[in-house]
């Protein structure tokens, strides 16, 4: 890789890879062989962790290398691929979910450092067969292009009214400066959210 | 083309601006396509602003992309890609990579045995790929990738790489050869050490043009390079078998990508299958199979296992294409009364180690001027290589063409907008000039730099231009079931733009049902092939056959139908769920009913795209064509400019465009705020650094590009003219790039009115404008 230092090796304290004219292994760290991507077996010398998460309401169980992201297992080996990782380093929210009601980047955040804290991802935000209204606005609002930054969006925003139910537009800004979205759906998402709460107060 | 032969009838059809009064106009068109659709006004589905069919499935995280997709046995790859600007792989040793646990597969990419491939011209360029059991597994297999380089001399600089002396990029057998079509850039030109070109456009005589000017304009204006930054990542599921292979990818154009793999792989097309579900935008950058594509199929060949491999956000930035920067000088001669006498224009681009950086045909196509010469240069430098993004060529073209006319008007000392009723001959734009000076207040524009205070407001105006592409090689299926269910297939994507959407309220129209009753199959090439999405075309493209196939599939409906209602299927006619008969509507039947009756558990009907009615302007290669008019749009944008921090903040846009029929208004009105505010991002934010001592990107991420967000978000206004013409079964054309090119020059010219001191370079930052305004000094 041309990266330096990422975010992976720094975790686990391995060396740097030099961008000298020869790539030469210097990360004989244990990195690779503690971890372990729960889409494929076990490597022989892993030593995973199991850990406990709440999400959505459920204890859920997972064995995983420390080094893992809650985005990682969310999507790995929870299957909850709703939460989005496009920049991996805390830069865009697409991996927004909310920890114990709050919105935080799941990328930047070890799964082993979640502990008893709920999680919520976007799969968790309907009630059943009804969507938040968040979600029933960004559909009828048209706050969603190509979808994929949607997931964080909708999570930043649900959160919002949840702390502020009569939110104004300079407040829904402010609570998705962080989002990154190339299609362009800030005007609609405003708009939306907005709607949300009107709809939410009745 | 069968064209001629095809038996024709005469037909009626809308014609006109909207606002401005429509009238009619006949075509001929094929006996066995459907009769003109009528005025959106007139219409109950169509140009109405239904939600998304996919909107749920988005809004709770349900859809699945590309990086979503997870087979049984699936491996992960990652590649090694080159840390140096230029350099030859002397020898690569993957022994210790290969006896890793867990590696299946490893592909050397650069091969020190082949010179050609050994070559190695940008940072980020890949080496090698790993598919290992695990992300964790490939990634450490590829750091125990050895290779030794042969470090060679580079230039990551498009001025310095212009030097007769600099590093050579490329030889004549390495370049790239260009397009007969003239996209990304044209065939059979010089190359001199790094330049290739310059690619001519010539009508009249300049000479003569520029001697009968009184007023004569030169300026030059520079374009950073832009990177797309989709928020999903260029991703693909390659999945090999014994009987055939099925990719899921990523894509714009799930059928090219099939042509390609073909080629590459040599595999016959009925043993591939590409499918792309949801697909996380692409702005141009997700166009061809890539190749990372081209390893992750090599690697699933030889591990005999499903490959996935995704970028990573700095291979996004490094290598997954980009918007050339470009520079260009152009000269502009008038009359005193404005009357256009020679347009010169001389530009330099580059797109890294490939082709297509050039400003496009604005500045020769968008005003009436007898005299035009273009010589457009691709320059190669040791950097990622460029490829198509929103509006190519147009939107670095329109930022230096839409200034130079303001200057112009500024030496001619007429108002801008007059100045382009006089050589502008488009009544569209015409109409969309009036209209939005309406709306911003034009009037009560300012000279330049006319506020007092240290905040200075302005108000600036562009236009643009952008053919109206057309896939001919374009098909779909209309299928109504025995149960009255209805499916729509097509191969065609939808890249967060909406097609689907469209498709579904295209074919409703015509059964008089509601777009939550048709199911949208698209996005797979067991499907009939549907176009590509770039180019503004996929709404032109698909949605006329759409319409063919569902009212031929009525057809046979209406026979059934005709015989229960004791009536000729010609007196019938379909609406709100029902068939009903047209000289006495009490009479009718329900469209299940109607279909309950059918002799086999569907009818169905594929219909490809037909010419337009009335032809086409020209032919681009066997697939695609050009529509008789362009697209286009007026924008004006308010900023305010900060003279003492040099922040530009833009206030508010007001885009007024058009694209034929407009099929779903909302939608529209999303893809118009996303080319404005990626024109935004474009003019004030956005710039791939190289760092000129190692030829790296400095800033290959989210944090350091800097990309519009909410904050630097404005009141965008959109306006969207309905624009009839008559020239297919919907008349519908494309609005996705024609929204992207007025912004920056917009917003330009409106900082210019602002601040009375004329920026000429993007992006237009802080430090650029107090710059300009001599507050600091000229970075050298």
């Amino acid at each position: 890789m041309v990266s330096d230092l990422s975010r992976r090796s720094f975790l686990s304290g391995s060396a740097v890879t030099t961008a000298g004219a020869t790539i030469i292994n210097t990360a004989q760290t244990m990195t690779a062989q503690a971890e372990n991507s729960a889409d494929g077996p076990p490597l022989a010398d892993t030593q995973p962790v199991t850990i406990r998460l709440n999400v959505n309401g459920a204890m859920r169980m997972a064995q995983i290398a420390a080094s893992m992201t809650l985005a990682e297992v969310l999507r790995g080996s929870l299957g909850l691929t709703g939460t989005k990782i496009a920049c991996n380093r805390g830069a865009c929210s697409a991996c927004t979910v909310w920890l114990d009601g709050v919105p935080i980047c799941a990328c930047m955040m070890l799964a082993v450092d979640v502990g008893a804290r709920s999680v919520t991802t976007i799969e968790g935000l309907a009630q059943g067969e009804t969507l938040h209204p968040v979600q029933q606005a960004f559909i009828d609002h048209d706050a969603l292009q190509c979808g994929f930054c949607t997931p964080g969006m909708i999570m930043s925003c649900a959160a919002l009214l949840q702390r502020n139910p009569e939110p104004n537009a300079d407040e829904v800004r402010a609570a998705i400066s962080g989002h990154y979205c190339r299609c362009g759906t800030y005007p609609h998402v405003i708009a939306a959210t907005l709607a949300a709460a009107k709809a939410h107060r009745g | 083309m069968s064209v001629a032969k095809q038996e024709m009838r005469a037909a009626v059809f809308p014609s006109g601006i909207a606002s401005v009064g429509l009238g009619t106009v006949e075509r001929q068109i094929p006996a066995d396509e459907p009769p003109p659709l009528p005025p959106n006004s007139e219409l109950t589905v169509i140009g109405k602003s239904f939600p998304r069919p996919n909107g749920r499935a988005k809004a709770t995280g349900a859809v699945r992309f590309t990086v979503d997709i997870a087979l049984p046995g699936m491996l992960h790859a990652r590649v090694l890609r080159s840390s140096l600007p230029h350099a030859v792989v002397r020898s690569i040793d993957m022994s210790a990579a290969i006896s890793h646990p867990g590696v299946r597969a490893v592909l050397a990419v650069a091969d020190p045995a082949n010179p050609k491939s050994a070559k190695l011209r940008y940072v980020g360029a890949p080496v090698a790929a790993v598919a290992a059991v695990s992300l964790p597994a490939a990634e450490e297999a590829v750091r125990l990738i050895r290779v030794d380089y042969e470090p060679l001399p580079f230039v990551a600089d498009m001025d310095k790489a212009r030097d007769p002396a600099a590093p050579l990029v490329h030889d004549h057998a390495t370049a790239p050869p260009g397009h007969p079509s003239g996209f990304p850039a044209a065939a059979n030109l010089p190359l001199n050490g790094n330049v290739r070109g310059p690619s001519i456009a010539k009508r009249g005589d300049v000479t003569k043009g520029f001697a009968e000017a009184d007023v004569v304009v030169e300026s030059e204006y520079s374009t950073s390079v832009q990177t797309h930054c989709c928020i999903e990542p260029h991703a693909i599921v390659a999945d090999w078998r014994a009987d055939g292979l099925t990719v899921y990818m990523s894509t714009q154009f799930t059928a090219g990508v099939r042509d390609e793999i073909a080629e590459a792989f040599g595999l016959p097309l009925n043993r591939i299958r590409v499918i792309v579900d949801a697909m996380g935008g692409g702005f141009g950058s997700k166009s061809s199979l890539g190749n990372y594509g081209r390893f992750a199929i090599a690697l699933s060949r030889q591990a005999k296992a499903p490959v996935r491999l995704f970028l990573e956000r700095e291979e996004e930035q490094m290598d997954a294409g980009n918007r050339p920067g470009t520079w260009q000088r152009l000269r502009i001669g008038a009359k005193r009364d404005g009357t256009l006498t020679a347009i010169s224009l001389v530009s330099y681009g580059t797109a890294g180690v490939t082709v297509g950086a050039g400003v496009g045909n604005n500045a020769e196509a968008l005003y009436s001027c007898p005299n035009f010469e273009g010589a457009q240069h691709d320059v190669f430098i040791n950097a990622g290589p460029g490829c198509a993004m929103r509006a190519p060529g147009n939107t670095p073209g329109g930022y230096g063409l839409e200034q130079t006319i303001d200057e112009l008007a500024e030496q001619l000392g007429v108002d801008p907008l007059r100045l382009r009723d006089r050589i502008d001959p488009s009544l569209v734009r015409r109409e969309q000039r009036r209209i939005g000076a309406e709306r911003v207040g034009w009037k009560e524009r300012h000279s330049p730099g006319a506020d007092s205070g240290p905040i200075k407001r302005g108000l600036g105006v562009a236009q643009s231009l952008w053919g109206a592409n057309v896939q001919t090689n374009a098909a779909c299926e209309v299928r109504v079931m025995r149960d009255g269910s209805v499916e729509v297939l097509s191969s065609v994507q939808d890249i967060g733009t909406g097609i689907t959407t469209v498709l579904a309220q295209t074919v409703a129209e015509v059964l008089g049902l509601r777009p939550d009753q048709i199911t949208v199959r698209i996005g797979d090439t067991e499907f009939p092939p549907g176009g590509p999405s770039y180019g503004s075309r996929t709404t032109a493209s698909i949605t006329p056959p759409a319409r063919t196939a569902a009212w031929r599939v009525q057809q046979q409906l209406f026979r059934q139908a005709a015989l229960l209602l004791n009536a000729s299927a010609e007196d019938l006619f379909a609406r709100e769920g029902k068939i009903l008969v047209r000289s006495d509507p009490a009479r009718f039947v329900a469209f299940r009913d109607a279909a309950s009756h059918l002799r086999t558990d569907r009818v169905a009907a594929v219909v490809s795209r037909s010419d337009d009615y009335g032809g086409f302007r020209r032919r681009a290669g066997a697939d695609a064509a050009l529509a008789q008019q362009d697209l286009g749009g007026v924008q004006f944008a308010e900023v305010a400019v900060d003279t003492e921090t040099g922040a530009v903040r833009v206030e508010r846009v007001v885009a007024v465009q058009d694209c034929g029929r407009p099929m779903n208004p909302r939608q529209i009105e999303s893809q118009v705020h996303g080319g404005v505010l990626m024109g935004v991002s474009y003019a004030l934010l956005e710039e791939r650094i190289l760092d000129q001592a190692t030829g790296r990107m400095v800033n290959p991420d989210l944090e350091q590009y800097k990309l519009v967000g909410v904050r630097e978000t404005p009141q965008i206004d959109v306006v969207v003219l309905e624009n009839y013409q008559g020239q297919s079964a919907t008349d519908a054309y494309g609005i996705a790039e024609p929204a992207n090119i007025a912004t920056a020059p917009a917003i330009a010219n409106a900082v210019y009115n602002a601040i009375g001191v004329r920026l000429r370079s993007l992006p237009m930052t802080p430090a650029a404008v107090l710059t300009a305004l001599g507050k600091v000094a000229q970075r050298s």
